[in-house]
């Protein structure tokens, strides 16, 4: 049965072209929905799900020797590992987490995270997503800084979070970026928090919600209704929860210890190396079904796995 | 909650004054306040005039539709000035009203068909007014019974079970809340189920204390459209809380700040 909605979700675009004023060799759209994902005979998406893959300027000592192996050459030099995602592994656009300025980590100063996203600019053609690490004070003095060395680019640049927003709405507005908005899997305050957004002078289609933080047996389910419910508002007519979805999948999927236990702990679980790439892969097909419009993937082999699943899912079904 | 716009109706003096004088601003602005409101759909009625109604409801609409783009609801009681209304309208429109009598619905379903427009059908038909829910939901599904033979889609009906003013028929407030669960189960898709809010208050002291009272309940009671005045804030932000207390949009404590869906 086709299932009409009175309502649109926002087309967003991240990147920018030089006749944009950028220096991207291509951008990305997303959004535009109006039903939702994967339903033959409904209204069909005109943009599929996208794959970011995630860059870290810094990444943990316990990181998963699985999760390293693949990157080995690259950990340390964000532009060569984003240079890598987007040559070999095909990301249509690449997630710069910038960890480095943690006090707790290495306390980089904010001229050298925006040398970094210089960096990362100058060595990829693909549109950036700008993640900061989460420490408010220190992030509050990194974006500003970032955002003008990204100036132009559009970049999607987070996290916004209810209790930390302002700065960073400011310093998208004065350099031309779109904002990520994050709740904590609450629909009721990724809402509120849109619509202080929005208050500060942020047009409604240059926002893009991140729901929160879940994986396969970790909140997944969560996750996944609030990303129905925030989707099946926005098609209904709320123009506060009518914006494109983005999944941070790796952070979550890795610190689940079914993909992290070696082989020895746990024999039964099968070859440890496929079972963390495995676990972002079904965390991710999960979101895409319940709306996400990017997922964000750290490893190699998960990204092959998404990128096969949502072409099925996309695919114009024979004789239609 | 469908929300039509009362405004530009020439019973009051202004838009009376604005339609004698061909005073287009002052039109255009009476519409562009009533969207910034919050309404979906405005009621255009041409109200007493002088000059020939047919002729004032279209300057009324093309005026109207230079300054914003939204439904139209035609309302006049002559059949020939809805179907002028109708042909000025550019995009889509309601009828207001019929009733269950059938000289109007011989007039108005033909219409509405002809113009892929919503019909407004107030509850009432040759013997009058009726005076409780079950003489309503008897002519409600009469009505129901002509569009479907018709072959006008049922959700192109809006039913109306007749608001009187509490100061005058204080019974029949409760009488037309009750006949709006009725009206839902008398076909698939149902019906809409629409009121002439203001009409409630007429000639009461706190006209918009009542009006928004009602409109609580009569959403509570499965009301989803009703004509009423948008520039009255306390009766949207009623509006807006009653749709959040149904479970019709999410809530958030910032919620009357946003655009309404």
């Amino acid at each position: 049965m086709r299932e009409s909605w009175p309502g649109k979700i926002f087309t967003v675009t991240i990147g920018a072209t030089a006749a944009e004023g950028g220096t991207r060799a291509r951008t990305v759209t997303v959004g535009g929905h109006a039903a939702l994902p994967f339903l033959p005979g409904d209204a069909p998406s005109p943009h599929r799900p996208l794959v970011a893959m995630e860059v870290l300027d810094a990444v943990p000592p316990d990181w998963p020797e699985h999760l390293r192996g693949p990157l080995a050459d690259v950990i340390g030099a964000p532009a060569e590992w984003a240079r890598q995602c987007v040559d070999v592994y095909g990301a249509d656009l690449i997630c710069l987490r910038l960890q480095s300025p943690h006090p707790d980590w290495q306390d980089a100063s904010p001229d050298a995270a925006a040398a970094t996203v210089r960096a990362v600019l100058a060595a990829v053609p693909a549109p950036l997503i700008i993640v900061g690490c989460g420490h408010a004070d220190k992030d509050n003095e990194v974006w500003p800084r970032v955002t003008e060395a990204a100036k132009g680019e559009r970049c999607l640049v987070g996290v916004a979070v209810p209790e930390n927003y302002k700065t960073l709405v400011v310093a998208c507005l004065a350099d031309g970026h779109t904002i990520l908005a994050e709740a904590p899997i609450d629909v009721n305050i990724q809402k509120q928090l849109n619509i202080l957004i929005t208050e500060m002078g942020m047009p409604p289609d240059r926002i893009v919600l991140h729901p929160g933080n879940a994986s396969l047996g970790y909140g997944l389910e969560y996750e996944y209704s609030i990303m129905e419910r925030i989707r099946l508002a926005g098609l209904q007519g709320d123009k506060m929860l009518a914006q494109p979805m983005l999944a941070i999948v790796a952070d979550e999927a890795w610190k689940a210890k079914e993909a992290r236990l070696p082989e020895t702990a746990m024999p039964v679980w099968g070859a440890a190396a496929h079972r963390g790439p495995a676990w972002e892969a079904a965390t991710a097909a999960a979101f895409l079904q319940s709306g996400a419009d990017i997922v964000v993937l750290l490893h190699p082999e998960s990204v092959a796995a998404v990128k096969r699943a949502i072409a099925d899912l996309t695919a114009v079904p024979a004789g239609t | 909650m469908f929300v039509i716009g009362e405004r530009i109706n020439g019973m009051f003096r202004s838009v009376a004054r604005a339609i004698r004088e061909r005073d287009a601003n002052a039109i255009a602005d009476l519409a562009r306040r009533q969207v910034a409101g919050g309404a979906h759909a405005l009621d255009i009625n041409t109200g007493p005039t002088g000059e020939e109604p047919a002729e004032v409801m279209t300057w009324l609409v093309q005026t109207v539709q230079e300054a914003i783009d939204i439904p139209l609801s035609i309302d006049s009681p002559k059949p020939a000035v809805v179907a002028a209304g109708l042909r000025a309208c550019r995009g889509r429109a309601l009828i207001n009203s019929t009733t269950g009598a059938q000289e109007k619905l011989d007039a108005l379903l033909p219409l509405a068909q002809e113009f892929g427009a919503g019909l407004i059908a107030l509850t009432i038909d040759e013997r009058g007014i009726p005076r409780n829910a079950a003489a309503r939901a008897e002519i409600a599904l009469a009505i129901v019974a002509r569009a479907m033979e018709t072959g006008l889609p049922t959700d192109h009906l809006y039913l109306d079970p007749i608001v009187l003013p509490v100061n005058a028929a204080q019974d029949q407030c409760r009488e037309a809340l009750a006949a709006m669960p009725t009206f839902r189960t008398l076909c698939e898709p149902p019906p809409h189920i629409i009121i002439g809010l203001s009409n409630v208050s007429q000639g009461t002291a706190n006209r918009s204390l009542i009006n928004r009272t009602y409109l609580a309940m009569a959403m509570a009671a499965g009301c989803d459209a009703a004509i009423l005045d948008p520039l009255d804030k306390d009766l949207m932000d009623v509006l807006r809380t009653a749709g959040i207390l149904l479970n019709q949009e999410i809530y958030c404590d910032s919620y009357l700040q946003s655009q309404p869906a």
